[in-house]
């Protein structure tokens, strides 16, 4: 357990996350508006995302489908029946007056997200509930000095809302938690994933108490949009809500803001403030209900999820779990691994995947699948070494030339010369060479100074400009020097 | 023959089919008659050239042999429906000036099978209401009331909401006209004009493009003079709309071809709990007519039990304000209608509403939003939806015993506008017998039966089992047939 240090002692943080996650779906939740991200506004809006008289909902089934596969994908319980309600609040950018969502009876119940932590190890945190909601509009309050303008486009896009268990202790764990529940959403294709265009937003949970003590009260950040600041405005919130504890003081259970240019979070509404839903049963709608077969459907379709896909990683390809909790974070890698490691040492191919590959695309900024390298070509550059054309040393400076120019190994190793010498005459006269301009370095190795070795090698490959085979420049050199 | 205003919607039909007169000439008469009724107050808009363009386009259809089911018949429209680009008030400033960019699936209906739309009629704003005096745009006045046009001895109300509806229809001003019906809505304004009024199954008829007052008890049904009518209109009303997620996929029968007369055998539940305190003596002893009426057409008559009716009212008027109080949430000032400005969100949502709505929608509003709120919502709503259920299930118990039920339609005849108006329970007693109905789901209908002691119209109401419209129709002819009303009100166009 990581624990703050006080004042008083140590204390822990207690925190639970509400994910609001854009479902992948050509239409909207309960119309048949379109839902591309970035269009003209207001260009996809239907009457009854508008909210226009008489106009009445009728559920996406593509949306459902979507709902199910998440709560099979995180190993919960899927409810056969449930409920959607109407969330009553006045807001310019709320056509109805109403949210549909679902309150009492959701379409997912308990599951559950492993953690993968930095040590390799593993924590299971508890999924309270997942359901289906209506997003609202988006308020522009910039655009204009006194008005403010709406843009519906956004209005009845389908949001799953996944809630966890108070199970997180650290703003680490926190982040963990969403990167591997976004990493599961991209397996299952429900959800993208992308914070940044608001695809998947998040409300954080915290409060602190005194290890083993009873919760404390918690207070709401509300609509954070980065891992990043998830983190951050855990870290402000609990110091914050412990220095006030520190000096006497109790916290007030209020929904917080983090403002992204100060960080620190600020006061929203309080609790007294906060809004009266009057949530109903919302009559327009009959009750959902689900037939089992189809559930059984939707999971016979489900993907090898990353932790099947880590289990099978560490047994076939006998590989860390650090490198396969890699690996699997997102399937483009794990795809492209699997690509390099068919027929190949898969170690060798973990070791350039993890290492010289995601350090090359991390430095140039690039996704996996921008990558220059293909995995047919890194996989190539691999067959090199193993066929003792190139060496090890000589493959680090073709994988470069390939991450710059996207060529194929073989042709830069062509191109470039840099065909590995195994020709032992070729490296005999090159190693008499280094030993005829060297008689004093011969005579002191042959006295007993054998650390000189690696000084004749290192000649001898500068030589031929470290082209020689190094088991052949070993073993020639060493029958030499003794004489 | 007489004035083309004058025959029945199925005689009109017949004329049509026989080329005896054009939907042109049909038409113009009831344009005629919309404009003798001006006093009444019974249209918020008059379409005369959409209708004309309407019965032209009929005419034509039916010279190239594609005629309707309701091919040239003018009705008149609830101005609950919303109508393609023909202003849609629901009665309420706050819609001011709106013009729908789509048609409801109803009328939708209604205009493939070949009817003419002579207008939007008035209504109780939002549909709240017992006597359609809640309408930003006046009150209706009944064809009943005595006197001349405009200088009335009395001025009576049509009841409500579907005032306009009834009154046109009553005033043969239109051949039929669609109604909706919360709580009542139909059959009681279509006990008030001695004219027929059909709630079918909740289901039956498609609520999209229908302004919503309370979603679950919403229903769409079709007013005219004769069962017949009405029949033949719900026809053509309703059908499975996959744009309705509550509407019923089944197939629409031929509900005129149900009206056989014969009624055999048939079980007609009386039930004991609608012998409420209070009623006038007369409609005792209507109801036992009716119950005499259809002995002798055949029917037993069977007493039942519908132990929960006491508890319907006070259930409905909790269960119908709260999906009010959400669903005219919409109305923000922010998208469309009426909208007042104000310095910011909030004051334009005080402003705009409080302008936009009058008292009676306003009163729905607070109710249904106390009733959902945090601390009461277990002991109201959650309640009365157990009041529901047990409602729900007592007709399910009754109908084991019975094929259908008769009962009055309102606990008295139509009063005088101003009359009832200090207290709002009083008004909300005149849909006791109706509201149950709503609350189950069940189709419902009123007939016209007799008069009262003060001349106007008193109805009874049959009620049949959920989707069996065929059974509560059939008897619904005989009961028509048996009481022979013919009363026309002192005001027909």
């Amino acid at each position: 357990m990581t624990y703050i240090q006080g004042e008083t002692g140590d204390w822990e943080m207690v925190i639970g996350l509400e994910v609001h996650a854009q479902v992948i779906s050509n239409a909207k939740l309960f119309s048949g508006a379109a839902t591309d991200f970035g269009a003209e506004p207001n260009s996809q809006v239907s009457f009854v995302d508008a909210a226009f008289p008489g106009m009445l909902p009728v559920i996406n089934e593509r949306c459902v489908e979507q709902a199910v596969r998440t709560g099979l994908g995180l190993k919960a319980q899927i409810n056969l029946f449930s409920v959607f309600d109407r969330k009553n609040y006045f807001y310019a950018d709320l056509p109805a007056g109403y949210q549909i969502s679902q309150y009492t009876q959701p379409i997912v119940g308990k599951g559950e997200i492993v953690l993968d932590l930095p040590d390799g190890g593993s924590r299971t945190v508890g999924i309270t509930r997942l359901h289906l909601e209506q997003d609202a509009g988006k308020s522009l309050h910039d655009q204009h000095p006194s008005k403010s303008y709406i843009d519906l486009n956004r209005a009845g896009v389908a949001l799953m809302e996944i809630v966890s268990e108070p199970d997180l202790r650290t703003a680490e764990e926190a982040g963990a938690y969403l990167r591997k529940l976004r990493s599961i959403l991209r397996y299952l294709g429900t959800c993208d994933g992308n914070m940044e265009e608001g695809s998947m937003r998040c409300d954080v949970n915290v409060s602190v108490r005194k290890p083993g003590a009873p919760f404390g009260t918690r207070c709401e950040i509300k609509n954070v949009n980065s891992i990043r600041f998830v983190q951050q405005a855990i870290e402000y919130e609990a110091r914050r809500q412990i220095e006030i504890l520190e000096e006497g003081g109790s916290i007030a259970q209020e929904t917080r803001l983090w403002d992204t240019s100060k960080f620190v979070t600020r006061s929203m509404r309080s609790k007294e403030e906060a809004h009266d839903y009057r949530y109903f049963p919302d009559p327009d709608l009959l009750p959902l209900e689900l037939d089992e077969g189809w559930v059984e459907d939707i999971r016979l379709t489900l993907p090898e999820l990353p932790d099947d896909k880590k289990a099978r990683f560490i047994a076939d390809y006998k590989l860390s779990a650090y490198d396969a909790g890699v690996l699997v974070a997102e399937k483009a890698k794990a795809e492209y691994f699997e690509a390099v490691a068919k027929g190949r040492d898969p170690k060798l191919a973990a070791n350039w995947v993890t290492g010289d590959l995601f350090g090359a695309l991390n430095k140039a900024g690039l996704e996996i699948e921008q990558s220059p390298v293909t995995a047919g070509n890194l996989g190539g550059l691999i067959d090199l070494i193993a066929d003792n054309t190139i060496s090890g040393r000589i493959a680090k400076e073709v994988f470069e030339a390939m991450f710059e120019t996207g060529e194929k190994p073989g042709d830069i190793v062509e191109k470039k010369g840099l065909r590995q010498v195994t020709d032992t005459g070729a490296i005999e006269t090159a190693i008499d060479g280094v030993l005829a301009a060297n008689p004093d370095k011969v005579a002191e190795y042959r006295s007993g100074k054998e650390k000189l070795f690696g000084f004749f090698v290192g000649q001898v490959m500068k030589q031929t400009q470290g082209k020689a085979n190094p088991a052949l420049v070993n073993e020639i050199l060493g029958r030499k020097l003794k004489g | 023959m007489g004035a083309l205003n004058r025959l029945t919607m199925a005689e009109a039909i017949d004329g049509l089919a026989r080329k005896e007169f054009t939907a042109v000439e049909l038409t113009e008469a009831h344009i005629k008659a919309t404009e003798a009724l001006r006093p009444f107050n019974a249209y918020i808009t008059e379409t005369p050239e959409v209708a004309l363009a309407m019965a032209k386009a009929s005419d034509e259809r039916r010279a190239k042999g594609g005629a309707g089911p309701m091919e040239g018949i003018p009705i008149a429209v609830k101005d609950l429906f919303c109508t393609k680009d023909v202003q849609t008030t629901a009665a309420s400033h706050i819609l001011g000036g709106f013009k729908p960019p789509y048609e409801s699936t109803v009328t939708s209906n209604l205009w493939r099978d070949g009817a003419v739309m002579l207008g939007k009629v008035n209504l109780d704003e939002f549909a709240m209401g017992s006597a359609n005096i809640t309408s930003h745009h006046g009150d209706v006045v009944s064809p009943w009331s005595p006197g001349e046009p405009g200088n009335w001895s009395r001025r009576i109300v049509p009841g409500g909401s579907s005032g306009g509806s009834a009154a046109t229809v009553a005033a043969r001003a239109a051949l039929g006209a669609t109604g909706t019906d919360t709580g009542g809505s139909i059959r009681q304004p279509a006990g008030f004009t001695g004219i027929v009024g059909v709630k079918p199954t909740y289901g039956r008829c498609s609520r999209w493009g229908i302004v919503a007052f309370a979603s679950s008890l919403d229903q769409a049904g079709p007013m005219a003079r004769t069962v017949k009518d009405t029949a033949i209109m719900l026809r053509s009303m309703c059908g499975f709309d996959p744009k309705d997620s509550t509407s019923v996929d089944m197939p629409v029968p031929d509900f005129a071809a149900a009206l056989t007369g014969d009624i055999r055998g048939l079980r007609v539940g009386i039930p004991k709990e609608y012998r409420v305190d209070g009623m006038p003596a007369e409609i005792e002893a209507l109801w036992q007519k009716g119950v005499e009426w259809l002995k002798a057409a055949g029917a037993v008559p069977v007493d039942i039990s519908l132990p929960h009716t006491k508890y319907a009212l006070p259930a409905y008027y909790i269960v119908a304000p709260a999906e009010a109080s959400s669903n005219l949430a919409r109305y923000d000032g922010v998208r469309f209608g009426l909208r007042v400005e104000g310095g910011n969100l909030k004051e334009l949502y005080e402003n705009t509403r409080g302008a936009g709505f009058g008292k009676e929608v306003r009163r729905r509003i607070l109710i249904g939003t106390y009733v959902l709120s945090a601390g009461y919502y277990d002991a109201y709503y959650l309640q009365a939806q157990k009041v529901r259920t047990r409602i729900k299930w007592d007709f399910d118990q009754a109908f084991q015993l019975c094929d259908v039920i008769l009962t009055p339609t309102a606990p008295s005849t139509a009063f005088g506008i101003g009359e009832k108006m200090d207290d709002p329970i009083q008004m909300y007693l005149n849909d006791v017998f109706t509201v149950p109905v709503n609350l189950a789901g069940l189709p419902g209908m009123s007939v016209p039966a007799g008069v009262g002691a003060d001349g106007l119209p008193l109805g009874l109401q049959l009620i049949g089992r959920p989707f069996d419209e065929e059974t509560m129709l059939k008897v619904g002819a005989v009961l028509e047939q048996a009481a022979g009303f013919k009363t026309e009100p002192p005001f027909v166009a």
